[in-house]
């Protein structure tokens, strides 16, 4: 366990080193946030209470949004193009050779990488937003940790997608294709652009139960304090639920591909 | 278990399918025997160069001896364990470093990698920090320990790699092409370490090079592999002779004259060199890489206008050309 406490550090140094890169990023969350909060201002203005959101609620969303899109890697990104090329480029055989486990060993470095960029990428435009609008900040102490809990399982629902789109590279000549789908699938279906309440009927209800809705709905709403009580159990169940079953495909394809490695040598 | 040795090969083969696309629909199916059947015995505390040009199959031997690839054929066996079978238990016991591939950790401080093994190893604290020292100092690693990695140059790296193979005390050590594309101070640290390393730990050594000067300065034996078939296995000396291999003198005079002749030493028809190519003032002498330069140099020079001169050691594609020569 220590070895991927000390993966999870790794990961976590690693971001903190690029400074510029950090700075540039929150200002451009900053200003998407900016960009999206008077659209969404707008857009409640002519139909208050969309999707069962007040005004203030709304903005909420967007800069919750931001703070997280990084963090839970909402558009992708994080480790899976470094996988992909060491997949590409055989060096994944260098990793096998290792006693350590291939996915738990990822998992602990992209938790490091969701942790940095919580704090780096996350609290100041979130801070900024709560300064200039007017967001529903939570009533009691205990919505932050539940808060906490939901991301922290977001989090890993996000690296079992995007870990089994850098399996894929196994089989497909270019991870790249691969990497972009799930670009455009984690934008919409994450509710990154509109929250995922919004969408309607049938669309709306597949919408809210594919995987996609750990990332953000889920968290935002637990924060907004939508989910309380035996609800708040039932969106964990709902997060960790998605979070096993894709973990158990990952590991799945890991050991299928382990094996062709291994006769085929990549 | 005795005479069995530490690693053991009996008939080691490795076919790959490689599919092609040839034509629209059509796929064709290629075989590529990477490793032909191959047959040798390492000792506990021996240092071995295994040699051959591009393509011949050293690394997939190395990986087959890692785990990380699966024998199609033969029994392959190191400190008794099956590698593929037990690639993780063997893991604890072998250090690997691929010249081409870093198993260093690309944007942290070469220390953060170290830490890792450390724990992935599950090295003793003690341990840990003793083999560190000890890597630090003899590798001259001490001023590289807080520089990111990336940004270390090739022969930093190559000993930063080599560093963290060794921390968990790894009985063999196998290195693939550790001194390709390496500066000549590198090159010569390297080899430093390893000559060190297997003389005080008894660490058995197997690398794989295109460079015989790795070979001459490290190994008493050398196998040589062409075409995944093991071609030699004996002393470098015993090579030269079965290779007939021949070594260059190459001489710059005053002027251009006609290609320079000596006769044998020994007064018998053989000449002791030949000039294999006359450019202007410079000739290329060959002459059998067993005999000694330094007579030939005093009689060139007692006899010819003799500006300058270097000796060139024969390359190992030429070595293997002359063994197919001379085995039909
Ligand atoms: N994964 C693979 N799939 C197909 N062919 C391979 C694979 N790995 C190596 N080969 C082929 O096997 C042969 C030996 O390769 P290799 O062991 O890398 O040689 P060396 O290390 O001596 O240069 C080469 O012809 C190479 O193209
Ligand atoms: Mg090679």
């Amino acid at each position: 366990m220590r070895l991927y406490a000390v993966v999870a550090a790794g990961g976590f140094r690693r971001y903190a080193t690029y400074r510029t890169a950090t700075a540039a990023g929150v200002f451009t969350n900053t200003v998407f946030g900016f960009i999206m909060a008077y659209t969404y201002i707008a857009l409640w203005d002519v139909r208050p209470q969309l999707g069962g959101y007040d005004t203030s609620q709304a903005l909420t969303y967007v800069w919750l949004g931001q703070a997280l899109l990084m963090t839970s890697a909402l558009m992708g990104g994080g480790f899976e193009s470094e996988l992909v090329e060491r997949i590409r480029t055989g060096d994944i055989a260098v990793d096998l050779y290792r006693p350590a486990d291939l996915q738990l060993w990822w998992l602990a470095a992209d938790l490091g990488r969701a942790a940095f960029h919580l704090l780096g990428r996350g609290v100041a435009p979130m801070c900024l937003g709560a300064l200039v609008f007017d967001l529903a900040l939570p009533g009691s102490f205990w919505t932050w940790p539940a808060f906490l809990l939901s991301v922290f399982l977001g989090v890993v629902v996000s690296f079992a997608i995007r870990y089994l789109v850098a399996m894929s590279a196994f089989w497909l000549l270019d991870g790249a294709g691969a990497m972009q789908m799930a670009m455009l699938a984690g934008l919409f279906f994450s509710g990154m652009l509109l929250p995922l309440n919004l969408f309607p009927g049938l669309l709306g209800e597949v919408a809210r139960a594919l995987p996609w809705s750990s990332l953000l709905q889920v968290p935002v709403d637990v924060f907004l304090g939508k989910h309380t009580g035996w609800g708040l159990v039932e969106a964990y169940v709902f997060q960790a639920g998605w979070a096993l079953a894709l973990l158990g495909v990952g590991r799945l394809l890991q050991t299928v591909a382990t094996r062709r490695v291994v006769v085929q040598g990549g | 278990m005795a005479d069995d040795g530490f690693i053991s090969l009996d008939g080691v083969e490795k076919v790959f399918e490689v599919r092609r696309r040839a034509g629209l629909l059509r796929r064709e199916r290629r075989e590529v025997r990477a490793v032909d059947g191959i047959s040798f015995r390492v000792a506990r505390g021996e240092m071995v160069g295994y040699i051959g040009p591009n393509g011949a199959g050293k690394s997939t031997t190395i990986k087959m001896l890692t785990g990380i690839l699966t024998p199609s054929g033969g029994r392959l066996r190191v400190a008794g364990i099956d590698p593929s079978r037990e690639r993780t238990r063997l893991a604890h016991r072998i250090g690997v470093v691929f010249g081409q591939r870093t198993t260093l950790w690309w944007d942290l401080p070469l220390r953060d990698s170290y830490r890792l093994m450390h724990r992935m190893y599950r090295i003793p604290d003690r341990r840990y920090r003793e083999n560190l020292e000890r890597c630090v100092e003899l590798l001259d690693l001490g001023e590289l320990l807080e520089v990111p990695v990336r940004q270390l140059s090739l022969g930093q790296r190559m000993r930063g790699d080599i560093a963290a193979a060794l921390l968990h005390d790894p009985e063999v050590l196998y290195l693939d092409e550790p001194t390709i594309g390496l500066d000549v101070i590198s090159k010569a640290k390297v080899r430093q370490f390893l000559k060190e390393l297997n003389a005080e730990r008894g660490t058995t050594v197997l690398l794989t090079t295109h460079d015989l000067t790795d070979i001459e300065q490290l190994c008493s034996r050398v196998m040589v592999i062409d075409h995944g078939r093991l071609m030699y296995d004996g002393s470098l000396a015993g090579l030269h002779e079965v290779g007939e291999s021949e070594r260059m003198l190459v001489v710059d005079l005053e002027s251009e004259l006609p290609p320079i002749r000596l006769d044998s030493a020994d007064g018998g028809d053989q000449p002791a060199l030949r000039a294999v190519k006359v450019e202007g003032p410079r000739q290329w002498l060959a002459f059998p890489a067993a005999a000694s330069a330094a007579p030939l140099v005093a009689r060139i020079a007692a006899d010819y206008p003799l500006v300058d001169l270097s000796v060139r050691e024969p390359d190992i594609e030429a070595v293997i050309a002359r063994m197919y020569e001379s085995t039909p």
